[in-house]
């Protein structure tokens, strides 16, 4: 589309971001604790984990907006903090909250954000229609940035990431509060880019999302990776394959029972998870207990999730 | 639940390398055509809203020379063997220059600062804080200068600028003021937490120099200590270059003057790149 023939050229494997021992603090705080991770070309590359896991921070560490207390990273072969500038280049970001100009319009915002690339504005004329579209935005061109709902502003925001043609486009929680049209069209742009070989990094904390879009994830939680892996390979690592869901009121006894059914049970609140690879014993053992609601599934990533960062709530 | 909820500090902090070490608010900052950038997003948004801007420039002013200058001209006569119109108009070009950059500098700055997150989105392109704080305080001072021209006009058509074309060497003078006085105009937008922080700052440093600098009446109608005390603020050194320029008459101690500005502008830039720094590195 703004992006003619393909011109990265990937040299096989040569990791675009390595991390190692990354340390950040707040103070007494340890917001990142020693974190390792290599993230190759053309894949997109999840951070999943609860508020307050560190994910934001590494996110910024990427672009040289936080600084680091240890360890090392490079992107795009270049060192943090040294090259941020250049860093920052070739890359793309998509902030948690919207900071889109008010005081222009959407055209003018992207416009706008080429100068600050040193981009001349004849020479982005055209990549800024394209991203109009690819936003699809083209009607709204013309509109000022507060008259727009939020989906628009999100759309907006991913294009305006793109208007240095990046090679990496670091998003944080891309799709946090926007409707299930809005977020299946994001999904769908985020696919596009990803097979014109830009490399996507994102955090999310929806595990459909992180399902649907990573080739590679990892899951943080207070500041460290717990583990890291395709979705698929953590579901088969951390989980059985298959959770029987169980709402109502079940007494200990039966718990007692399922619990020695099962790989793995656990209650919360007032429904009970039962993990196991051989569901139909079970499934049979409660037969039509009319007094239950079951609910049989795959095991997902959230169980994964689950499993890795407990049920506490995180504030 | 996983084990621990507090996080262990890690013993070896020792071990950053001294090139993160390197990254500290008071590195100095660096001068990059990058700024521009910023000063052309600034011209753009202002070139929407240039009515009201236009109005403002000129209508102030001349309600200002009109009623004090003529009104209270009258009262006084002369001041200093200047009519008092001609002493007020070359006072209050300085003067209005200052209370333009000051308000630009703090509630405009603070505005693309904090609750619009401007510099955030800056921050994610190659620019840097050093960029935006010096295209910020190139900006506030071309706004500055925008001011007094249009006093110089108004001043011209009543009659005010007995100089002639020699009061355009005010200009540059008001351009370096501006420099001088957004520094501290933008440390106070980095270190405030609202836009009510800013009122100890016009009624503590902007008013009292607005009415003991010389815009309204000379220095040497003040008591000895005052007169001293004054020596102090970049007002009294700008308008002590910018009045006799206007009026026609010789500077007096230029270099003085000017290095007293050019003092305040360079302090004012280094230590507002170091506090906005300071709120908005993570």
């Amino acid at each position: 589309m703004f992006d003619p023939p393909m011109k990265k050229s990937v040299t096989v494997a040569a990791p675009v971001i390595r991390a190692q021992g990354l340390v950040k603090q707040f103070g007494q705080f340890c917001a990142v604790d020693g974190i390792d991770f290599t993230i190759p070309p053309g894949q997109c590359f999840g951070f999943l984990g609860p508020n307050g896991a560190g994910k934001t921070t590494t996110l910024k560490m990427l672009m040289g907006l936080a600084d680091f207390d240890a360890g090392s990273l490079s992107v795009l072969g270049q060192d943090l903090p040294d090259q941020a500038r250049a860093i920052r280049a070739c890359v793309g970001l998509v902030p948690q909250a919207d900071n889109l100009d008010p005081d222009f319009t959407v055209r003018e915002n992207l416009f706008m954000y080429a100068r600050f690339f040193g981009l001349k504005r004849a020479a982005v004329a055209d990549r800024v229609e394209a991203l109009l579209a690819f936003s699809e935005l083209t009607a709204k061109a013309d509109a000022k940035v507060e008259t727009l709902s939020g989906g628009m502003k999100r759309r907006l925001t991913i294009a305006r990431a793109l208007i240095n043609d990046p090679e990496i486009v670091i998003l944080d929680e891309p799709t946090t509060g926007l409707d299930p049209q809005v977020r299946h069209l994001i999904w769908a742009r985020l696919s596009e880019l990803r097979a014109r070989g830009v490399t996507l990094v994102l955090t999310t904390h929806y595990m459909e999302e992180a399902e649907r879009l990573c080739d590679q994830l990892v899951v943080m939680d207070h500041g460290r990776i717990l583990d890291q892996g395709s979705p698929k390979d953590l579901i088969q690592r951390h989980v059985e394959s298959d959770v029987i869901e169980l709402r109502g009121t079940v007494s200990e006894g039966l718990f007692t029972t399922l619990r020695s059914m099962s790989a793995h049970t656990e209650r919360q609140g007032t429904a009970v998870y039962v993990y196991t690879h051989a569901p139909a014993p079970i499934l049979e053992f409660l037969g039509d207990d009319s007094e239950l609601t079951v609910i049989h599934r795959r095991a997902g990533l959230e169980d994964v999730f689950l499993r890795l960062t407990g049920r506490g709530l995180r504030e | 639940m996983s084990g621990s909820t507090t996080n262990r500090i890690p013993a070896k902090r020792s071990q950053a390398s001294p090139s993160q070490a390197s990254r500290t608010i008071w590195a100095m900052p660096r001068f990059r055509w990058a700024a521009l950038a910023l000063l052309e997003r600034n011209f753009l948004v202002w070139k929407k809203l240039i009515g009201p801007a236009i109005v403002l420039n000129f209508g102030e002013p001349l309600i200002y020379l009109l009623g004090l200058g003529l009104g209270l001209g009258h009262l006084v006569g002369e001041v200093g063997g200047l009519p008092y119109l001609v002493f007020l108009a070359s006072g209050v070009v300085a003067s209005s220059a200052m209370t333009t950059v000051s308000f630009e500098g703090m509630y405009s700055v603070f505005t693309r600062m904090v609750p619009q997150k401007t510099y955030d989105a800056i921050m994610a392109t190659p620019m840097d804080i050093d960029d935006i704080v010096l295209g910020e305080s190139i900006w506030a001072a071309l706004k500055g200068l925008l001011s007094a021209i249009a006093i110089l006009i108004v001043a011209a058509v009543l009659g005010a600028v007995p100089g002639g074309w020699m009061a355009a060497w005010a200009l540059p003078v008001v351009f370096l003021m501006g420099l001088a006085f957004v520094g501290p105009a933008i440390i106070m937008s980095a270190i405030a937490g609202s836009y009510d922080f800013f009122n100890y700052y016009f009624v503590l440093v902007v008013t009292p120099m607005f009415m003991l600098s010389g815009v309204f009446f000379p220095l040497d109608s003040m008591p000895p200590a005052l007169q001293v005390g004054v020596q102090f603020l970049p007002l009294t050194h700008a308008i002590e270059i910018i009045r006799p320029l206007i009026v026609g008459q010789p500077v007096e101690h230029l270099v003085l003057h000017l290095a007293v500005l050019l003092f305040f502008a360079l302090i004012g830039y280094f230590f507002a790149v170091a506090m906005v720094r300071r709120r908005l590195w993570v």
